[in-house]
C-alpha cells in the first residue's frame, strides 16, 4: 500500500508541472476571454466589465459572410486534400516497399520551409506576372483578364496546399495497421480488387480520414494567412477578421466576443470527436 | 508466410494478370510521385530565387544567376534580429517544453491514475485546437492582466503547444516500452536511480529526441500565436508576412533556404542517432 501511495504522488508530481501550465495558459485564458467580451470601453480610458450581451448577436450579423465563408473554404480544402491525398497514402502505405520512410520523410519536407514562405511562393507562382501565370499571358495563352491570385480558388488551392501532410499522415497511419492478412483472405475468396477496396481497406481506413477531417478542418476555418496573401478583399475569412480587431483596431471585446464564437464552435467539434472516436488516432499521427 | 504460399500454388497468377497489377501499381505511383513534387514546387521555387541576379524591388522574374545575396545574406539588420529571435526562442522554448513535457509523458505512458484521462484530453485539445484559438485566449489573459506583448510572452505561448507534442511523443515511446528490462536490472541489483539512469533513461531517448526536434521545427515555424503574442518584436516568419505587400528580397529566399538545409540536416541527424541506438 505505500508503495502505491508512493507511486501515485511521483505520477502527479511529474505531471504537476504541464498540468499548472496548460491549467493557466490555455484553460484559464479560455474564462478570461469570455469575460473581455462582455466588457465595453477603449484603451485611452480602460474597460469594464459591463455584461453588454448584445455584442454577440451585433458581430454574428455583421460578419456573417466572413463566418459562412470560412466554413466553405476549409470544408472545400479539406475534401480536396482528402480525395487527392488517399490515394497517395494508398501507395505509400501498400507500395511503398522499403522507401516507405523516404515518402513519409518527402511529405513531410515543406515543414522545414517557414509556412508563410510557402505560401508567399505560391504568390511568385500565380501572380498575374508570375512564373506560372506570366508566360501565359506574354504568350496569350489565356485572355488577360484572367486571375488566378485574389480569388477563392486561389485561397482553397493554397489551404489544401498547406494541410495536405496533416491529411495523407494520418489516413497513411489507418492503412499502415491494416492487417494484410485481411487482404489475402478476401483473395482467397475470390473477392475483385474493388470489392477488397470497398469492404476491408476502406472502412478499416475511416478513423485515419476521420483524423484527417479533423486536423484539417479545425486549423483550416480559422487559417488567415492564405486569405491575406493569396486572396483579395473578396476573400476575407474570419480569421483575419479576428486578427484585424485585436491587432489593429484594439477592438478587444468585440475581437474576443468574435473568437470566443469560433473557438467554441471548434472546441466543441474537437471535444465531441474525442469522445465519439477517442483520442488514439490523433495522438499516433504525432508519434509517427 | 504459409498463407501466401497456398495461394500461389492454388492460384497461378497469370502473366496479363501480373501485367495488369504492375500497371495499376505504376498509375498510383506516378499520381504519388506527382504529389510529392506538388509539395515540392514552391520550395524548389524558393531556394531558385536566392540565387536569381534581380534587379528592382521584385524578385518575380528570373533575370540570371548569382551569389551575390549568399556574400551577404545577413545584410537587412531588422531581419538578421528576426532571425536571431526565430532562433533563441526556439532554442528557450524548446527546452523548456522537453523538460516539462517529458516528465509528464513518462507519467502518463506509465502509471493510469486518478485525473490521468483528464490531462490527456486536455493534451489532445491543444494539439486539436486551431492555433487561432490558443492565440486570441492568451493575447486575452496579458491584455487582462496588463503583460506588454514581446519576447517572453512569445516564448509563454510557444510552450503552450510545443509541451503537449513532447508529451504526447514521449508518452507514445513510454507505452511502448517494455517493463521487464526494468525489473531484471532491479533483480541485477540496480537501485532505482541507476535503472532509470542506465535502462530507462537511455529507451526513452529516442522518443525525448523526436520530441526535441518538434518542439523545435513547430516553434521556429510557429506564426500565428506568435504574430498575435509578439508586440513589436519580430520572429523571422512575421517579418517575411510583413514584407509581402513591399516584396521579399532575395535575401529571404537565402535565410529560409539556410532554415531548410538545417531543418533537414536536424531531422536526418535524429533519424540516424535513432537508428544507431536501436
Amino acid at each position: 500500500m505505500a508503495t502505491a501511495w508512493r507511486r501515485r504522488s511521483a505520477a502527479y508530481l511529474l505531471v504537476l508541472p504541464v498540468v499548472l501550465w496548460l491549467a493557466v495558459f490555455f484553460v484559464v485564458p479560455f474564462f478570461v476571454r469570455f469575460s473581455l467580451s462582455l466588457q465595453t470601453g477603449d484603451l485611452v480610458s480602460g474597460f469594464r466589465q459591463t455584461f453588454h450581451w448584445s455584442v454577440y448577436p451585433n458581430l454574428l450579423s455583421a460578419y456573417h459572410d466572413q463566418l459562412v465563408r470560412s466554413v466553405w473554404y476549409a470544408g472545400a480544402a479539406t475534401i480536396a486534400t482528402i480525395l487527392l491525398g488517399y490515394p497517395a497514402a494508398y501507395w505509400i502505405a501498400f507500395y511503398g516497399g522499403r522507401r516507405k520512410s523516404t515518402y513519409l520523410f518527402l511529405l513531410l519536407l515543406p515543414f522545414f520551409v517557414t509556412f508563410v514562405l510557402r505560401t508567399v511562393a505560391w504568390q511568385f507562382l500565380l501572380g498575374d506576372n508570375g512564373l506560372l501565370l506570366g508566360p501565359l499571358h506574354d504568350h496569350h495563352v489565356v485572355s488577360a483578364g484572367f486571375h488566378v491570385l485574389a480569388t477563392s480558388w486561389a485561397v482553397i488551392g493554397g489551404l489544401a496546399y498547406n494541410y495536405l501532410p496533416f491529411t495523407v499522415l494520418p489516413i497513411y497511419v489507418a492503412l499502415e495497421r491494416i492487417d494484410r492478412r485481411l487482404i489475402e483472405a478476401a483473395a482467397d475468396l475470390y473477392a475483385a480488387r474493388t470489392a477488397t477496396f470497398l469492404r476491408i481497406v476502406l472502412p478499416l481506413s475511416i478513423p485515419g480520414v476521420f483524423a484527417a477531417v479533423l486536423l484539417t478542418f479545425v486549423p483550416a476555418t480559422t487559417d488567415y494567412v492564405e486569405a491575406a496573401i493569396l486572396g483579395g478583399p473578396g476573400q476575407t475569412m474570419i480569421g483575419n477578421i479576428i486578427q484585424t480587431l485585436y491587432l489593429t483596431n484594439a477592438d478587444y471585446p468585440g475581437a474576443s466576443a468574435l473568437s470566443v464564437v469560433v473557438t467554441g464552435a471548434l472546441l466543441v467539434f474537437v471535444l465531441l470527436y474525442a469522445r465519439v472516436l477517442g483520442t488514439r488516432d490523433v495522438f499516433r499521427v504525432t508519434a509517427a | 508466410m504459409t498463407a501466401v504460399t497456398v495461394r500461389e500454388e492454388t492460384r497461378p497468377v497469370t502473366r496479363t494478370a501480373r501485367r495488369r497489377r504492375r500497371w495499376r501499381g505504376l498509375g498510383l505511383r506516378l499520381y504519388t510521385l506527382g504529389v510529392l513534387a506538388w509539395l515540392m514546387l514552391p520550395i524548389a521555387i524558393i531556394i531558385l530565387f536566392g540565387f536569381n541576379n534581380v534587379h528592382g524591388r521584385f524578385n518575380y522574374r528570373w533575370q540570371g544567376f548569382t551569389l551575390r545575396w549568399y556574400r551577404h545574406p545577413f545584410d537587412i539588420p531588422d531581419l538578421t534580429t528576426a532571425l536571431v529571435n526565430s532562433l533563441t526562442i526556439a532554442c528557450i522554448v524548446t527546452a523548456i517544453s522537453v523538460v516539462m513535457g517529458t516528465l509528464a509523458g513518462f507519467a502518463l505512458g506509465r502509471w493510469r491514475f486518478l485525473g490521468s484521462r483528464a490531462v490527456e484530453l486536455t493534451l489532445f485539445a491543444v494539439i486539436a485546437a486551431s492555433e487561432i484559438a490558443m492565440a486570441t485566449g492568451l493575447l486575452s489573459l496579458f491584455i487582462s492582466l496588463g503583460v506588454p506583448r514581446g519576447y517572453w510572452t512569445i516564448v509563454i505561448s510557444q510552450v503552450t503547444f510545443d509541451v503537449a507534442y513532447v508529451a504526447v511523443t514521449v508518452q507514445a515511446r513510454m507505452a511502448a516500452f517494455d517493463r521487464s528490462l526494468e525489473e531484471a536490472a532491479r533483480d541485477l541489483g540496480a537501485g532505482p536511480l541507476v535503472t532509470f539512469a542506465r535502462v530507462t533513461l537511455p529507451m526513452l531517448l529516442p522518443g525525448i529526441i523526436a520530441g526535441a526536434l518538434l518542439a523545435f521545427a513547430l516553434s521556429i515555424d510557429d506564426f500565428v500565436i506568435t504574430q498575435f503574442n509578439a508586440g513589436k518584436t519580430l520572429t523571422f516568419p512575421l517579418w517575411v508576412y510583413g514584407a509581402t505587400r513591399l516584396g521579399i528580397p532575395p535575401e529571404v529566399n537565402v535565410l529560409g533556404t539556410m532554415i531548410f538545409v538545417g531543418g533537414v540536416l536536424l531531422a536526418a541527424g535524429g533519424v540516424v542517432v535513432q537508428r544507431i541506438r536501436r
